[in-house]
């Protein structure tokens, strides 16, 4: 046996979107890669809402990577598009079909464990032609380095592994990531977390209920006043035999409101206005989380250093456009941009201007435009300073502001199709809450259906899902209150007073003074990140093969 | 016994196994007086085995080479071979079978299976066997086996390291005893192995993984249309004496058997509070005489 470290031309960390596609290109090009993914199978780890745009401006699509991909990998493609403005039972729905089919080739929903396993088995395919191949179950812990430069990856489960070039598509809480000093977990305002639920339906109810052919699909946003004043909305997409519905909040929202996201879920789960989708039989299969980075403010404008590419949400570059929500996309096509920037480089004889060549890419196909608009770093981040947020909220909610939208009715129908004016919306109560409460109350009918739904609670959702438990993934460094208390509600599976999740607040005598302190217990961690943020703690993945599973994602 | 077999470049590795009644719950079924109901019960591969075989599979991931499976016993261990051809990994398999070779105890088992061994078209290198069966529980063929083939033997492996160029195995293996302790044995090739049930193969290597991945793929397909690499060789085939082999070859005579008494459902047992330090005296009285010794 020999004890060399093992070698290959390229490391693809991950096996998301981002990673498939860096994947597939880089075998297209004939460069021999590895890639090594946590999960117990790619889409274990995985949650998205999810639709899956293919722009019609983008260098590279999945359908274009993996031709059978829509055929294959993908539930039903979204024909009808809406948003729903909510205040109390009254409701005002506007098509956004503009804004969802602006620049759109297609859009399907997806479940991520059925895409991203069968996206799997297609890079395994064409990656082990090139000598390489897909490894599951195996965490990639950080960095190799050699004299200070990253020459490969450390791993728990394999020796290092030395590589021309990295591409972390590790997704949102990339160790990768942070391991380079790219990204950190510092600032709540930089991220969204995304909570879903998937239940069950048989199809021709879907058909049904939302009124589309078999081959058909629908997507509901909701925002209003329905969260509780939490900035951030609610989606419903139609799968081939279920419904994904989720909600996706400012972090900072959830943070401040000392929100339970299980709760605001459920606040849209129970809204009269589903009803007529939801019928009385409610089966939930699958409860999940996850946090979502937010590009305005996170996307990283020169995601590489040495022989390291983030790519994906990995890199922040995940858009918020308005409500329509773009990661899946966005990872492709970066995936495939760092793969091609590396052949390129490669092919004029220097490996190490991938980075540089592969930054350049991003701004010349435009994706750095959709990540960070223009419009918003003018405008949007204005909306944001203190006084002119409260001065926007005031008017919208005066009466000068409701006799505005009452008059601007179909004009706000509009303004909410028009993906330049969506792009420059600030990150602010006016867009999520106060206008959409606004002009539910002024121009809304109200909703008569009754909704039956009772979903289930905590630990029947967390009881669901399956766990392969692990030593403790994630350690609490700072116990006090103050420091960590904000996950005992903004984990999606803890709550105040419920002893049975991760986070748990307690008041402890300690020689006579009393001690408000915060415990950890990983066991039901679904691993959204959120923690690593909001509480000081050391936060890692758990060991490849470990942890949560979702089934559905 | 010498081989015949020498010019070969590339490993070969057999394992031995037997088929035993799948004693785990929902598949076993017992009659009345507590005995085996073998018709009800299926015949699967003995679980310690597939240790072995394991072992010998990673052999095969890190230094190449060919993994045989062999057995003796009847027809119907046909799918006991598949199902290790399927569950963990084999080229060919080979069984030996026929009525001269039934009832045999595990002196009768060991010459046919080495007997088998000489009959390969090449010498193995290393030989595996699993750390008893199921069943008889005697741990006694692999051993025996060993014996005929006069080989070094390295019981109790946990690990295993190979040297080609040298033609040595290295190996940790576990030490039983009071204080059981783990050490490390070199030994050369042809060698005769037992796999502990603890043995754990180990792939650091992420082409090994890969190479597992591809040969678990592959050994699956195999699987499916097994009985194209099976050989069955009989007493004939083996050029046996049926004197040697099967029941008239077994020097064991089983004395009888003595049913282990179903433990009782309930225990007696007595509560005593122990808010106080005396309610805590009736049990040191109880516990006395058994630190004692007596
Ligand atoms: C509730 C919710 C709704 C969303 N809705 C949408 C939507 O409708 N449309 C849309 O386009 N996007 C949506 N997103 C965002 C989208 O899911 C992400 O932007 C997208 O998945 C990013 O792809 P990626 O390849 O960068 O990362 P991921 O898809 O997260 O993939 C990362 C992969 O890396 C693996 N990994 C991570 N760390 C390691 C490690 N250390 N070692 C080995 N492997 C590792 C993971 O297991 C995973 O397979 C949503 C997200 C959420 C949470
Ligand atoms: S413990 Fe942290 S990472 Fe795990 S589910 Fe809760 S917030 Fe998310």
């Amino acid at each position: 046996m020999t004890d060399a470290v093992e070698e290959y031309e390229a490391v693809v960390v991950g096996c998301g979107p981002g990673g498939a596609a860096a994947a597939a290109t880089l075998a297209r090009n004939g460069v021999e890669t590895l890639v090594l993914e946590r999960g117990v199978d790619a889409g274990s780890k995985n949650v998205s809402g999810g639709l899956i745009y293919a722009e019609e401006s983008a260098p590279y699509t999945i359908d274009g990577l993996f031709p059978d991909f829509r055929e294959e990998a993908t539930e039903r493609p979204v024909t009808e598009n809406l948003i729903h403005n909510i205040a109390g039972d009254k409701v005002k729905s506007f098509d956004i079909g503009d804004l969802h089919h602006h620049d759109t080739a297609w859009a399907d929903a997806v479940l991520r464990r059925k895409m991203d396993s069968w996206l799997a088995q297609q890079v395994h395919e064409r990656t082990r032609e090139t000598g390489g191949g897909l490894l599951t179950e195996v965490h990639v812990t950080g960095l190799l380095r050699e004299r200070g430069e990253i020459v490969g990856v450390t791993t728990e489960e394999l020796d290092p592994i030395k590589a021309d070039i990295v591409v972390a598509a590790d997704g949102v809480n990339s160790e990768l990531a942070r391991d380079a000093g790219l990204m950190d977990w510092e600032e709540p305002e930089e991220w969204f977390q995304g909570v879903k639920a998937v239940v069950d339906m048989e199809p021709e109810l879907i058909n049904d209920r939302f009124d589309v052919a078999p081959d058909d699909g629908a997507a509901h946003l909701f925002s209003g006043d329905l969260f509780d004043g939490v900035r951030g909305g609610g989606f419903l997409y139609t799968n081939e035999s279920s419904l994904s519905i989720g909600t996706v909040f400012h972090l900072d929202s959830i943070a401040e409101e000392r929100a339970e996201p299980h709760e605001l879920l459920d606040s849209l789960l129970t809204h009269p206005l589903m009803a007529q989708w939801l019928g009385d039989e409610y089966d939930e299969r699958e409860y999940s989380a996850k946090l979502v980075p937010d590009s305005k403010k996170a996307a990283h404008p020169s995601p590489h250093t040495d022989r390291l590419v983030l790519v994906g949400d990995a890199a922040g570059q995940m858009q918020a456009q308005g409500p329509i929500i773009k990661g899946m996309n966005h990872a492709v096509t970066a995936g495939a941009l760092a793969a091609e920037a590396f052949a390129d480089a490669r092919a004029r004889g220097d490996p190490s201007q991938a980075g540089e060549l592969y930054e350049k890419k991003l701004h010349d196909e435009g994706v750095m435009d959709k990540l960070q608009p223009t419009g918003y770093k003018m405008f949007g981040q204005l909306g944001e300073v203190g006084p002119v947020d409260d001065l926007s909220n005031a008017i919208a909610d005066s009466a000068v502001g409701r006799f505005g939208v009452r008059a601007a009715g179909g004009l706000l129908e509009r303004a909410y199709s028009s993906p330049r004016l969506i792009s420059m919306i600030p990150d602010t109560k006016l867009p999520y809450v106060t206008l959409p409460t606004v002009i539910a109350e002024e121009l809304g009918e109200p909703v008569a259906e009754e909704n039956t739904v009772s979903p289930p609670d905590l630990a029947d959702r967390i009881g669901d899902l399956t766990y392969d438990v692990d030593d403790p993934h994630i350690e609490l460094l700072d116990k006090s209150f103050e420091a960590s208390g904000t996950a005992v509600t903004a984990c999606p599976v803890s709550a105040e007073d419920f002893g049975g999740g991760c986070y748990r607040d307690e008041m402890v005598q300690t020689n006579g003074s009393t001690e408000h302190l915060v415990s950890l217990d990983t066991q039901p961690c679904v691993e959204c990140g959120t923690c690593a943020i909001v509480a000081d703690t050391e936060w890692e993945h758990p060991a490849g093969g470990k942890g949560v599973e979702f089934n559905r994602g | 016994m010498t081989f015949t077999y020498e010019d070969h470049n590339a490993m070969h590795t057999v394992v031995m196994t037997k088929g035993v009644p799948d004693f785990r719950e929902g598949q076993v079924s017992f009659d009345e007086d507590g005995h085996l109901e073998r018709g009800k019960t299926p015949t699967v591969m003995n679980p310690n085995d597939k240790h072995a075989l394991r072992a010998a599979f990673q052999t095969k991931v890190r230094n190449g080479g060919h993994v045989s499976l062999m057995s003796m016993g009847p027809p119907g261990y046909k799918e006991v071979l598949q199902e290790g051809m399927a569950d963990v990994y084999a080229d060919d398999l080979y069984l030996l079978s026929d009525r001269e070779m039934g009832a045999a105890d595990t002196w009768a088992t060991a010459m046919t299976v080495a007997t088998g061994l000489q009959n390969l078209d090449e010498r193995p290198d290393l030989v595996f066997a699993g750390f008893k069966t199921a069943d008889g529980e005697t741990g006694h063929t692999g051993p025996q086996t060993c014996w005929c083939l006069d080989w070094p033997m390295i019981t109790h492996a946990l690990s295993l390291d190979i040297d080609e160029d040298a033609g040595t195995v290295r190996a940790k293996r576990l030490v039983d005893g009071d204080v059981s302790e783990i050490e490390t044995v070199e030994a050369p090739m042809p060698c005769f192995i037992v796999a502990d049930p603890e043995f754990e193969p180990t792939y650091r290597k992420a082409s090994h993984r890969l190479k597992h991945k591809d040969l678990r793929e592959e050994t699956q397909q195999r699987a499916e249309e097994y009985e194209e690499h099976l050989k069955v060789w009989d007493h004939e085939d083996l050029n046996l004496d049926p004197d040697y082999i099967g029941l008239d070859g077994s020097p064991t005579i089983v004395a009888g058997v003595d049913p282990i008494p179903k433990a009782p459902s309930e225990r007696e047992a007595t509560v005593i509070e122990a808010d106080e330090r005396e309610a805590l005296e009736p049990v040191l009285d109880e516990l006395t005489p058994y630190a004692t010794g007596d």
